[in-house]
């Protein structure tokens, strides 16, 4: 069984599904978008994150590393990634939490201790575990086995996916999921793929087919300006959703900010939509707007 | 998402609206429901803090005439009803609540039998840039004149400081503790129910009757009694007077008014001062008069801490306006705007200075008056009723300093009423916190009382909690927990002074252990403990017998059937309380030693203890080690709270159940208020990585920054303490708006209060605002003079607060996302 690597883990969280909840992001993502908040959750493997504002200059790494990899460039440390092979041992001497190792590896028993602690949240509020990522259901053999053993123990159980799996994977994780926070970009399939790598027809069947089953879904869109904001795009997003089986599907709003480009320096990147422009109040209203006339609430947030 | 809007969220409202995230109103007048309120609400909060000498000039000529006449108790009322006669009537236009302590609003009276200020003091008082209280030099002369010359060496405070043991003065001097009563009376009383059904003629009747029971023949107290009970009599009659002088003087104005609204409404108010307190009153205005003029003569009497409380307000108000919204004479507009005026009356009511004072060990204005709302009734039923949401509108609208407010949220409490209250506290104004009444009910039974007066009970000041009406639960004084371990690893030396302030338990470098390091401790701890225990019982004994408080002892009951003072055992319940601060600063302190000197041996004690010594000076590596690798307070992880949890049940072993000198015994809450700042100051640096004078950590919060999981381990920490054992305990959470942002993350945080009660919590409190508006605030003080922050267990305006306090509030873990 393939093991997932977790990058975080986020209490009260109280965006990602109805209550308060405790959030599990699994690494690993079959897209990669342009915007993304969250790069390290891309790679499915561990990577070195190092915040030079936190570094102190000890050079206990540059000691540590059996590699030779790390080394002390005036107060702050560069990594030579050919050398580097994560083994982490930078990130355990570092008295400073500068440099940091993004994923780790939790067991189902020990997932399912940390999950259990909020059960007082749960309880009081309607909460539960929201799976997210990254792609949790790339990782279906591990996710399915936690998702029994928390409907066993009445947990609400949220799944936040791209939607692109193979079918009969998201068919079969829907028989245990509770609620899927369902993530739509564009509907135009070659404007997908310019921005997230991939064209969209399988998160589109994928979606239908989903809905086809009953399973409670609600849409979550991330708004970029100039990329997805335009009339023609919302106006199409909404007639997609508008025209799947069951109840009317709730829409979230997710507006792009810029904050992300601080964990793209973390990783040694460059975040290529850091220029891109947040959509304005107006910009969010005419969304709203288009939605509604499919008879679709939506709403910014959640 | 939220660190983006940390940058956009700047306030919202100006500075003229106070708080700053309630939305801008489109008119430009101050906040309140109507002009009345309005005007009534800028004088009380533009009104500058000032001395009034009234109380004292009248005080030394009585005891200048009359000292060595009376008994001691005859003394005090006489005094008292000497006082009422004479003192300045204060009407003011517009008021429908009548009644100042001083001559007018915001005017504090000295009390020099208890602490007598100097020239210098008031020179200070008159100049300080915080928490200043204006008096012209004509009064200072006046004061030097007739007032100094009589107290000096007759105060209590003097009284105290001639008498205590050696170990006492340098362990105090250390900063290892505090001790209440050597400024102000023992005090954090709250009332119950009493005086809605009872006037002061009834009380004089009760009165009567003890006094003729007395039995001379076989009570060797016969006479001591009668004394008390003799004072309590012309105490009753003392607050008449005053009443009936507000009534001559409403009768006065309203002959000269022309408006014949007001002509009407000073005819009311003549009625309701004619009616109240001498009889129990018969609506909801002479209610609210009624519990205003007791108020004031209590603390007129004596200056006691945290001036008073009128406890469950909204239940004992609540079958007056049943009964008149019934009848048609009160209309809920009416209702609203009395509360209001009575808000008012308690913000003009600014706390007495101290004397000595440097505006170190508390600075604020807050005379930690606290309405408690919501909660249960006696008989365990929900007390909500419609004028508790009306409260939460009057706090809402208003957000003025004081009174303070809690609501008080049992199993049975309708999510309604938490969710109105969670709105309040997301405008940011710091009010109001909220209780448990399910844990402290079980609080106060496990210290004795029984099951109706514990429910009756509630939260006085800040986070301690009494049985109102019934007892006397004497705050004796912060114990700063994290100083004892400093001189525990300094083998009982204070690294500050040098001097000897503990005993010797050893050289820590000597250990072999931790739990060698951890019994050093507690022979530290049980010593200290001891020391300040001894003083507080002989401190007891000096206001039974020197100060006592023959109106107080009215209304609490039990005092008249026993024919004793509030503070000589006259009450049901006799407690004393120590409060112990600093619980996250030690729990970390010990955890890193634990880790690090004893386990891991990533350091040596040497090591840590040098490091320490100069201040982590040089010792970065060794400091972020100790700050990012131990496992620290209030993340739900074990290691930590194990430690907690035993300092916890070290701290109760070494307290609770001491006997004290009324027949009771001494419990421990966990509050802090803001002394965990001055105990910082007397402080060197700590072994988790707190540089010195830093503040130390407040009541049980975690450690600044330490809580790095959440709220939900947070409260997970918290509750591994079984809080029913203390007398209460304290946790600030911080929360920015972009938390709050919709009503559904409201109802969210009224869950998260909800599962922290339910795993058995106190009382918790949030502080809604974003570090960029206190910052701005900082930087432009004066754009945001109503800037009202929670902390420690009340709440103070930001600019009012020094520099360190203003720090503090900063760098409080932001919930931001986690």
């Amino acid at each position: 069984m393939q093991q997932p690597l977790i990058f975080d883990i986020k209490r009260y969280a109280i965006n990602d599904g109805p209550g308060i909840r405790i959030t599990i992001f699994f690494k690993g993502c079959p897209l990669s978008c342009l915007w993304c908040h969250n790069p390290e959750s891309i790679s499915d493997k561990p990577q070195k994150m190092y915040s030079p504002d936190k570094c102190i200059g000890c050079g206990e790494c540059v000691k540590a590393c059996p590699n030779h990899a790390c080394k002390l460039i005036g107060d702050g440390i560069s990594t030579d990634s050919d050398r580097c092979d994560l083994n982490g041992q930078c990130a355990v001497v570092c008295p400073a939490l500068a440099t940091e190792i993004s994923g780790y590896y939790k067991t189902i028993p020990e997932l399912l201790k940390i999950i259990g602690k909020e059960r007082t949240l749960f309880d009081q509020s309607g909460g539960g575990v929201t799976f997210s990522g990254g792609e949790p259901l790339l990782y279906p053999n591990y996710l399915i086995e936690i998702l029994d053993k928390c409907g066993k123990s009445q947990i609400h159980r949220t799944i936040d996916t791209c939607g692109l799996v193979k079918e009969e994977i998201l068919l079969g994780v829907a028989k245990r999921t509770d609620l899927f926070l369902y993530d739509l970009k564009l509907t135009d399939s070659d404007k997908h793929k310019q921005y997230t790598g991939t064209g969209n027809k399988l998160i589109l069947s994928n979606l239908t087919a989903l809905a086809k089953t009953g399973a409670d879904i609600q849409i979550r869109i991330p708004l970029i300006k100039g990329i997805n904001t335009d009339q023609k795009d919302l106006s199409a997003m909404a007639a997609f959703i508008a025209g799947l089986a069951g109840e009317k599907k709730s829409v979230s709003l997710l507006p792009y900010h810029a904050t992300a480009t601080h964990k793209y320096q973390k990783l040694g990147e460059h975040y290529l939509a850091g220029n891109l422009k947040e959509p304005g109040t107006t910009d969010l209203q005419q969304a709203i707007n288009c939605f509604s006339a499919h008879d679709l609430l939506a709403t910014v947030g959640g | 998402m939220e660190s983006n809007d940390k940058v956009k969220s700047l306030p919202e409202r100006g500075s003229a609206c106070e708080g700053n995230f309630y939305p801008e109103k489109n008119h430009k007048t101050e906040p309140g429901m109507n002009p009345r309120i309005q005007r009534l609400r800028k004088l009380s909060v533009e009104a500058n803090p000032s001395l009034s000498i009234e109380r004292a000039l009248h005080e030394t000529a009585f005891y200048k005439e009359n000292y060595g006449q009376y008994s001691t108790p005859m003394l005090r009322a006489l005094n008292f009803l000497d006082h009422c006669q004479k003192k300045t009537i204060y009407l003011g236009a517009d008021e429908l609540i009548v009644g100042e302590r001083g001559p007018m609003p915001k005017a504090v009276p000295t009390f020099p039998e208890l602490t007598c200020h100097s020239v210098q003091d008031f020179h200070v008082l008159n100049t300080r840039e915080q928490q200043r209280y204006t008096i012209s030099q004509e009064d200072i002369d006046t004061y030097a004149k007739e007032v100094i010359p009589y107290w000096q060496g007759k105060t209590i405070r003097e009284r105290i400081f001639s008498h205590v043991p050696q170990e006492w003065k340098a362990a105090y001097e250390a900063g290892l503790f505090t001790e209440f009563m050597e400024q102000r009376a023992p005090g954090h009383t709250a009332l119950d129910g009493q005086i809605y059904r009872k006037g002061m003629v009834d009380f004089k009747k009760q009165i009567a009757a003890e006094i003729a029971a007395l039995d001379y023949l076989n009570d060797p107290a016969a006479t001591d009694k009668a004394e008390e009970l003799k004072a309590m009599d012309i105490s009753c009659d003392a607050v008449i007077v005053f009443a009936e002088r507000h009534a001559d003087h409403a009768e006065e104005l309203a002959k000269e008014e022309t408006d014949p609204q007001r002509v009407a409404e000073l005819q009311k108010i003549a009625e309701v001062c004619r009616w109240v307190p001498a009889n129990a009153p018969r609506t909801f205005h002479e209610a609210i008069q009624m519990y205003w003029f007791v108020h004031l003569g209590t603390i007129t009497e004596l200056n006691g801490w945290d001036a008073m409380n009128p406890g469950h307000f909204d239940q004992h108000l609540a079958p007056f306006y049943a009964a008149e919204i019934a009848a048609g004479t009160l209309t809920r507009e009416q209702a609203k705007e009395l509360l209001c005026c009575f808000w008012i009356k308690v913000n003009n009511h600014t706390a007495p200075p101290k004397v000595g004072i440097t505006a170190r060990e508390s600075g604020t204005y807050n005379d930690f008056t606290n309405i408690n709302i919501g909660g249960i009734n006696s008989d365990g039923k929900d007390g909500v009723s419609e004028v508790s949401y009306i409260m939460l509108e009057v706090i809402e609208e208003l957000h003025v300093l004081q009174p303070g407010s809690s609501v008080h949220i049992s199993s049975k409490t309708p999510d309604q009423f938490l969710n109105a209250a969670c709105k309040v506290i997301r405008q940011g104004h710091g009010y109001p916190s909220i209780f448990n009444p399910d844990i402290y009910t079980v609080e106060l039974m496990r210290q004795g009382k029984s099951l109706q007066d514990a429910r009756e009970g509630g939260c006085s000041g800040c986070i301690e909690v009494g049985a109102f009406g019934k007892e006397a639960y004497i705050l004796t004084g912060y114990l700063n927990v994290p100083k004892i371990l400093e001189i525990t690893l300094n083998n009982g030396i204070d690294p500050l002074s040098g001097k000897t302030v503990g005993i010797k338990s050893g050289d820590p470098c000597g250990f072999e252990s931790y739990t060698e390091l951890y019994e050093a401790f507690l022979k530290q701890l049980n010593f200290i403990v001891d020391t300040k225990v001894r003083v507080s019982n002989y401190i007891d004994r000096m206001f039974a017998k020197y100060a006592p408080a023959p109106f107080l002892s009215v209304v609490i009951e039990d005092c008249i059937s026993k024919g004793k003072d509030y503070y000589d055992a006259g009450p049901r319940y006799n407690t004393n309380y120590i409060q112990c601060t600093g619980l996250g600063t030690v729990t970390d302190s010990l955890a890193t030693l634990k880790k690090h000197a004893f386990e891991s041996r990533t350091f040596s004690m040497e090591q840590i203890l040098g490091a320490v010594a100069k201040n982590f000076a040089g010792e970065e590596f060794l400091r972020q080690t100790i700050i990012n690798k131990t496992p620290f307070f209030g993340n739900d992880d074990d290691y930590a709270d194990d430690i907690a949890l035993q300092v916890y049940q070290d701290l109760l072993a070494a307290i609770d159940g001491k006997p004290n000198v009324k027949g009771e015994t001494f419990h421990l809450n966990m509050l802090s208020t803001t002394c965990h700042i001055y105990f910082g100051k007397v402080m060197g640096a700590t072994p988790n990585g707190r540089f010195a004078g830093k503040s130390i950590s407040d009541g049980t919060s975690p450690s600044h920054g330490a809580d790095t999981h959440g709220p939900s381990a947070v409260i997970r920490s918290l509750t591994k303490l079984d809080h029913s054992m203390s007398g209460g305990t304290l946790l600030n959470q911080r929360f920015l708006p972009s938390l709050l942002k919709r009503d559904e993350d409201i109802v969210k945080l009224g869950q998260l209060v909800r599962s922290y009660f339910i795993l058995g919590g106190h009382h918790i409190q949030f502080n809604i605002i974003d570090t960029a508006t206190l910052h701005a605030a900082q930087e432009s003080p004066e754009d945001y003079k109503d800037l009202l922050v929670r902390m420690a267990g009340y709440s103070d305006y930001f600019n009012d607060m020094n520099a360190d306090l203003q720090q503090e509030v900063i760098e409080r873990t932001e919930n931001e996302a986690f």
